[in-house]
C-alpha cells in the first residue's frame, strides 16, 4: 500500500509541493545542527522563560492529534455514517500531528541524546514521564488503526475485528493525551496563570476546536487538488462540532477574567494584563492577543448563524480564523505568559531567536510532508474503491 | 546453518534481554565503597541553614565567591543565560509577596542572600522525569548531571527561581577549574547541593565556611539539639513563599 504514496504518477504539482517542503525541513535541520553545536543559547529562551515556542507549540499539536476522535467517536460509537469517509483522514493527521509533538519536545531538550532516559529511568510521578508514554502508545494506535483501515477498503474487505477494539480503546486515550499535556502544567505551585483545574478541559475544547477546523481545511483542499470529496453532509457535521468547541473554549478563556479580576489577587492578575493590556511596561503580546480575540469572535460570528456556516466559502475563512486564533491562544501565549511573571515578580520578555523559528518551520513541514504523502495514499485508495463500488453498482443494474 | 525467522527474533529477544539487564548487574556489584562518605564525613538526617543577614552583611560577597569557585560555576554576564547557586537579591524580589506599599524602603531595597530552598516537599523532584533532580538520604536535593535530560520542567517547576541552565558551554566562562568538583557541559540543569561533597570529607559548606561572623546556622533540622534548632527555637524566623506547601529549609533572620 505503502507504493500508493510514493509511486511517481504523473502528477508534476504534487511532487513540486513535495519537494518544497523538503527544502523548508532542510533549512531547519541545518538550523538544529547549529543549535546542537552551540545550544539553546541560539533561541530566545532564558532562565525565566525557560519554555517558549517549541513546548507552546508542542502544546498545541498534542490538541490537534487529539482531535482525530471526533471523527472516530461519532462514527464507531453513535454510527455517524457521513464520517466513515474521513475517519482516517482524522487519524493520519493524528499521526502526523503525533510525530510533530516529538519533534518539538526533542528540539527542546538541552541533552536530546539522552532523551532515552525517561525510559530508562521511569518516574511515575512525573507528569512529563506519562506524557511520553500516552503520546507514543497514541502514535502506536493511529498508525495501527489508520493503515489497517486503509489496507482493508483497498483490499475491498472489512478491517479485522481487533482493529475495532483498538479503535475503541484510542477514544479515551485521545481525551488522556490533552489531559496529562494539560497535568504538565496545571500542577505547579507559583504558575498561578497555570494552577487552575480549568486547563484540561479548556485544552480539549479548543483541541476540538482546531482540529476539526484543520480537517475541514484539509477537506477542501483533497477536494480541489485531489478530487476527493469528503461530502457536504460530513462536513457540515465537523462545523457543528466546531461551532460547539468553539463556544466553549472560548467560554473558558473568558471566566479566567472573572476568577482573576474579581478576587483581585495579584498573581492571578499579572499574566492577564501583561499579555492583554501589558504590565511593568512590558506589552509584547497585546497586539497578537487583540487579534486573537478579534479572529476568535469574528470566527464564532461565522460559525453560529447558519447561513454562513453552511457556505462553504464563509466556513473555509471561519475554519482559518478558528485555527489562527486557537493557535495565538495556546501555541503562542499559553506557555509563555505562564513563566512570563518570574519568581522574584518581574516581567521578562521574550523574543524566538532565528534560528528557532526556522525549526519550527522546519518541523511544520516534515509535519506537512508525512500528512501530503499519507494523503496521496488515501486518495488513491479510495479513488479505486470508489471505481470499483461504481462498476460493481453498474453491473447490478445490468444484472436486473 | 538453518536459522528461520522465529529463530532469530527469539535470538534477538534473549541478546536484547541480555543487554538491558547488563548495566543494572554492573552497577549493583559496583557502587559500594567506592563512593561511599569519608570516615569524618558531617552526617544528618535533614541539612537545613539559617541566613541571619544582620551578622552576614560584610561576608556575602565572599560567601557566593568561595560557592561559585568552588563548583565551577561559570561567570557568564547576560541576566538571561546567567548560572548561579547562591546569590543576592533584594528583599522586594525575595519576599515579593511580603511587601507593601509603604514599606521602609531600606527594607525594601535591603539584598538578602538567595540559594536553592532545599525544599522538604520539592516540586523540582515531583516533575523531573528521569529522577535527575533526587533528594538524597541526608534531606539534599542532589542534581545527575550525567542523567538531566534538559528539559527544564525543574525551572518551571521551581518558585524560587533557583535553578540555572546552560545554554552554552559554560568551561570557558569558568575563570579557574577546581579539579576536585566537575564542570558541567551545555544543556543540563544545575543548583546549589548544601556542598554534599564537602560534608562527605567532613567539610562545611563553602558559603559556611565564608561567613565567619556565624551568619549563616547549618545543621541537622531533625535534631533538636543542632545549632539550627536552637536558633529556630530562639529568633523570628521566616521561609520564602511558606504558602506554596513546598516546605523550604533555608530559614531567615530579618
Amino acid at each position: 500500500m505503502l507504493e500508493k504514496a510514493l509511486i511517481k504518477e504523473n502528477n508534476r504539482i504534487f511532487w513540486y509541493w513535495i519537494l518544497s517542503l523538503v527544502v523548508l525541513v532542510g533549512v531547519g535541520f541545518n538550523s538544529y545542527l547549529h543549535q546542537l553545536d552551540q545550544g539553546l543559547t541560539v533561541t530566545g529562551l532564558s532562565r525565566d522563560i525557560s519554555w517558549g515556542l517549541y513546548i507552546g507549540q508542542f502544546t498545541f499539536f498534542v490538541g490537534v492529534a487529539a482531535s482525530a476522535v471526533m471523527l472516530v467517536l461519532p462514527y464507531y460509537l453513535h454510527n455517524v455514517k457521513e464520517f466513515g469517509r474521513i475517519t482516517v483522514v482524522g487519524e493520519f493527521l493524528a499521526v502526523s500531528a503525533v510525530i510533530m509533538c516529538m519533534l518539538f519536545i526533542i528540539v527542546d531538550m538541552g541533552m536530546p541524546m539522552r532523551v532515552l532516559n525517561m525510559f530508562l529511568y521511569p518516574t511515575f510521578n512525573s507528569p512529563m514521564f506519562w506524557d511520553a508514554t500516552v503520546l507514543t502508545g497514541y502514535l502506536l494506535l493511529n498508525i495501527f488503526i489508520g493503515w489497517n483501515v486503509l489496507e482493508a477498503e483497498s483490499k475491498g474487505v472489512n478491517p479485522p475485528k481487533w482493529v475495532k477494539t483498538l479503535i475503541i480503546i484510542s477514544i479515551p486515550w485521545a481525551v488522556s493525551i490533552h489531559t496529562v499535556t494539560a497535568f504538565l502544567y496545571a500542577g505547579l505551585p507559583g504558575r498561578h496563570y497555570w494552577l487552575t483545574a480549568l486547563i484540561a478541559p479548556k485544552f480539549l475544547a479548543s483541541a476540538f476546536a482546531t482540529g476539526p477546523a484543520l480537517l475541514i481545511l484539509i477537506c477542501f483542499l483533497l477536494k480541489k487538488f485531489a478530487g476527493f470529496d469528503a461530502g457536504k453532509k460530513a462536513i457540515q457535521k465537523l462545523a457543528l462540532i466546531i461551532t460547539y468547541a468553539m463556544s466553549i473554549s472560548i467560554f473558558m478563556v473568558a471566566v479566567e477574567f472573572f476568577t482573576a479580576f474579581f478576587s483581585q489577587v495579584p498573581g492571578h492578575m499579572v499574566t492577564l494584563q501583561y499579555l492583554f493590556v501589558g504590565a511593568h511596561g512590558y506589552s509584547q503580546f497585546v497586539a497578537i492577543m487583540w487579534i486573537f480575540v478579534i479572529l476568535a469572535v469574528l470566527a464564532l460570528g461565522l460559525l453560529i448563524p447558519r447561513k454562513t456556516r453552511e457556505n462553504d466559502k464563509t466556513l473555509i475563512i471561519a475554519c482559518i480564523f478558528v485555527f489562527v486564533s486557537m493557535f495565538i491562544e495556546k501555541g503562542l501565549t499559553f506557555v509563555i505568559g505562564g513563566l512570563s511573571e518570574n519568581p522574584f515578580g518581574e516581567i521578562t520578555p521574550y523574543i524566538p531567536g532565528i534560528h528557532e523559528v526556522l525549526i519550527s518551520i522546519g518541523i511544520w513541514a516534515l509535519g506537512i510532508m508525512i500528512a501530503s504523502l499519507f494523503y496521496k495514499m488515501v486518495v488513491s485508495v479510495k479513488r479505486e474503491s470508489d471505481f470499483a463500488n461504481a462498476s460493481f453498482n453498474k453491473q447490478e443494474m445490468r444484472d436486473c | 546453518m538453518d536459522i528461520n525467522r522465529r529463530k532469530f527474533l527469539k535470538a534477538g529477544g534473549v541478546l536484547a534481554l541480555g543487554l538491558s539487564i547488563a548495566p543494572a548487574k554492573s552497577v549493583l556489584a559496583g557502587v559500594k565503597g567506592k563512593y561511599a562518605p569519608g570516615p569524618n564525613a558531617l552526617t544528618a538526617k535533614n541539612w537545613a541553614m539559617v541566613v541571619d543577614m544582620n551578622k552576614l552583611e560584610k561576608d556575602v560577597e565572599a560567601c557566593t565567591m568561595a560557592c561559585h569557585k568552588e563548583h565551577n560555576v561559570p561567570n557568564i554576564d547576560n541576566k538571561k543565560e546567567e548560572v548561579k547557586w547562591i546569590w543576592t537579591d533584594k528583599y522586594g524580589h525575595l519576599f515579593h509577596d511580603n511587601k507593601h506599599d509603604f514599606m521602609n524602603k531600606e527594607m525594601e531595597h535591603r539584598h538578602f542572600l538567595a540559594l536553592c530552598n532545599q525544599c522538604e516537599n520539592p516540586v523540582c523532584v515531583r516533575v523531573c522525569p528521569t529522577k535527575a533532580t533526587f533528594k538524597n538520604k541526608e534531606g539534599i536535593i542532589m542534581m545527575d548531571y550525567h542523567r538531566c535530560i534538559g528539559c527544564r520542567y525543574c525551572m518551571a517547576g521551581c518558585p524560587y527561581g533557583a535553578r540555572s541552565f546552560n545554554f552554552k558551554d559554560p568551561r570557558p566562562y569558568i575563570e579557574e577549574i577546581n579539579p576536585n568538583y566537575p564542570t558541567r557541559t551545555k544543556g543540563v540543569v544545575e543548583k546549589c547541593n548544601f556542598c554534599s561533597e564537602r560534608l562527605a570529607k567532613g567539610l562545611l559548606p563553602a558559603c559556611v565556611e565564608a561567613s565567619t561572623n556565624g551568619g549563616l546556622v547549618f545543621g541537622d533540622l531533625d535534631d533538636p539539639n543542632s545549632e539550627v534548632r536552637k536558633v529556630l527555637d530562639t529568633q523570628f524566623t521566616v521561609q520564602r513563599k511558606p504558602s506554596l506547601g513546598t516546605k523550604p529549609k533555608v530559614f531567615y533572620i530579618l
